[in-house]
């Protein structure tokens, strides 16, 4: 089933947003909606968003491409994304990412054995007075999660671990 | 004092529209709408000194006075991209106080002719966009957007569209390309928006603190808003405050309060009351200020924190103590820049790149003075060559760090 079907409502909410002879704009949207539905934007979506927008597939690559939240590739369902920009390293975010990583068995960039977590070291998230903090990246879109500690981290892992068990 | 920008502060329920209308919401959009001309929107707000709180500081009224009235639509865009390290309040005001920034925006659209305006936020505010929506729903429903507006024939509709994670997208031409559906570079300058915007189109881009001052510069007028501040930058400026305080946060304050005020009496001082080292008003781009006590009494206001060799920017204020080196400083920022130069220009694209490899050699404890010196030399050499602010940024904290901490760095070279 194509994009346009499968998720109807949603992509027409999106077209409708822009000028219709600006569908252009709506590249950036449906992105988001491919990069949420299915964890990673491949080839064949890219092939759909074009047509639907208007553009060439080298188009929306470059995109993929150029923005972070946007992945070509598969990783862990949820991507746990840590802020280690400058605000937040002075309270504690190399180390903060260092003893999470060390809790999973991972290194920073690393996916965890059962591919639910993906940790990954980010550029700042407008959240520099509530570090350390990290934003996950996954089906349900994006959330923040501020004032963490390790411990209260891999509670949350554990929480997402029985979610996704169900 | 009550807030202005943040009134949430003293309004906790200001989110709801019922209690945000009891508080006089949306009554300045009525007014203007329905009693003023689009023009005499745009003299009231000249007249009130408002400049644009995203980090340039240009007078906002004037430059809506420069949309080109002879090609339309025009566009209004609130620039939502809040990206600079340091710098946290519009996600805040966005959260808190949504009515009043969407107000903020139906004036700026009214002022300048606009029936469609457009919020660029940056894509990690997924929650904040959905927010947002219910928001811009919410008045829809209430007749306050739409068509035939308070009984004129004045019709708007606000739109939120998400990034996808570039802070080179809060650079206004770069993000009217993204808003296009492209990658986010710069454009080059001129034309400006004003005249060639979105679409190519006249278009205003207004940060998103700028916008929710408007509402009360409506209602209560110029002449109360320039008693807030000091005669070059009137009225408040929401100040974020991030690092080595013990009291981070937002803190709305009038312009010309001290770096001091800010950091001892808001912020609590240091942590641990270690010494305080540098202060970064403007966030990862700011020249790195010496924290001594000429800098610490300086009035936050643009003209003053000028004469430190340094700008208020977005007055997002990074403090550092002497737990860390300025050169694990400047590799942080350098880093950011470097991940985030777009690579349109050259000066950019490959003095970020140079400036990271030198860094981390110096980091790594390989570093001779002689690499010191060459980042010194890059940094400079990038300097007013670059398309847009973000590669000129990325030198202002290298220099001025090698300049004013040059022991820091004789240390880094020296551990070999």
């Amino acid at each position: 089933m194509s994009l346009a079907e499968k998720h109807a409502a949603e992509v027409k909410k999106i077209l409708a947003k822009y000028p219709p002879e600006q569908k252009q704009s709506a590249v950036m949207p449906l992105l988001h909606l491919v990069q949420r539905k299915n964890g990673h934007v491949d080839r064949h979506a890219m092939q759909e968003i074009a047509a639907l927008v208007g553009i060439t597939e080298t188009d929306v690559a470059e995109l993929v491409g150029f923005y972070t939240l946007y992945h070509d590739a598969p990783a862990g369902k949820l991507r746990l994304q840590v802020c280690v920009d400058l605000p937040c390293a002075l309270r504690g975010a190399d180390q903060f990412l260092a003893q999470l990583c060390e809790s999973l068995g991972i290194e920073p960039g690393g996916t965890t054995a059962d591919g639910l977590i993906t940790v990954e070291p980010v550029m700042c998230l407008a959240a520099c007075d509530r570090a350390p903090m990290f934003q996950v990246q996954g089906p349900d879109g994006i959330a923040y999660h501020e004032n963490m500690t390790v411990d209260k981290t891999m509670e949350l892992i554990e929480a997402k671990r029985k979610e996704a068990k169900k | 004092m009550s807030h202005i920008v943040l009134r949430h502060r003293d309004l906790p329920e200001i989110s709801n529209l019922e209690v945000y209308q009891k508080n006089d919401g949306f009554a300045a959009f009525k007014q203007a709408v329905s009693r003023m001309k689009a023009v005499e929107v745009i003299d009231l707000v000249k007249a009130s000194g408002l400049r644009g709180r995203g980090g340039a500081g240009f007078p906002t009224g004037v430059k809506w006075s420069f949309m080109d009235n002879n090609n339309w639509p025009h566009y209004v865009v609130a620039n939502a991209d809040e990206s600079e390290p340091g710098t946290f309040k519009d996600r805040e005001i966005m959260e808190r106080n949504p009515f009043q920034f969407l107000e903020g925006v139906a004036i700026a659209s009214y002022a300048v002719g606009a029936n469609a305006a457009y919020i660029y936020m940056r894509g990690e505010f997924w929650q904040q966009a959905a927010f947002l929506d219910e928001k811009i729903a919410e008045m829809e429903k209430a007749s306050l957007l739409g068509e035939n507006l308070f009984g004129t024939d004045y019709a708007l509709r606000i739109y939120t569209h998400l990034g996808a994670g570039a802070y080179i997208c809060g650079e206004e031409t770069a993000l009217l390309e993204s808003l296009e559906g492209k990658r986010g570079q710069p454009r080059l300058r001129p034309p400006f928006p004003p005249s060639y915007g979105l679409y190519g189109k006249p278009t205003v881009v207004n940060n998103v603190e700028t916008l929710t001052n408007l509402p009360l510069i409506i209602t209560r007028g110029a002449d109360w808003y320039k008693t807030l501040g000091t005669i070059d930058s009137a009225g408040v400026k929401v100040f974020s405050l991030s690092g080595r305080v013990k009291n981070p946060g937002n803190y709305e304050l009038p312009f010309g309060r001290t770096f001091r005020q800010l950091i001892y009496e808001q912020g609590g001082g240091i942590i641990d009351e270690r010494p305080i080292r540098a202060i970064m008003a403007a966030g990862a781009s700011s020249t790195l200020i010496v924290a001594d006590d000429k800098a610490l009494d300086t009035p936050m206001d643009y003209a003053s924190v000028r004469t430190l060799g340094a700008d208020l920017g977005s007055a997002s204020v990074i403090v550092i103590d002497d737990t860390v080196s300025i050169d694990w400083v400047i590799d942080k920022t350098i880093h950011f820049f470097k991940h985030e130069s777009c690579g349109k220009c050259t000066p950019c694209r490959e003095g970020t790149y140079w400036m990271q490899h030198i860094v981390e050699r110096i980091r790594s404890g390989s570093g001779v003075q002689a690499d010191v010196d060459l980042l010194y030399s890059v940094a400079k050499q990038m300097q007013n060559k670059c398309l847009c602010a973000l590669g000129e940024f990325s030198t202002m904290a290298v220099v001025s760090g090698i300049e004013s901490f040059d022991k820091d760095f004789k240390k880094a070279v020296g551990k070999k």
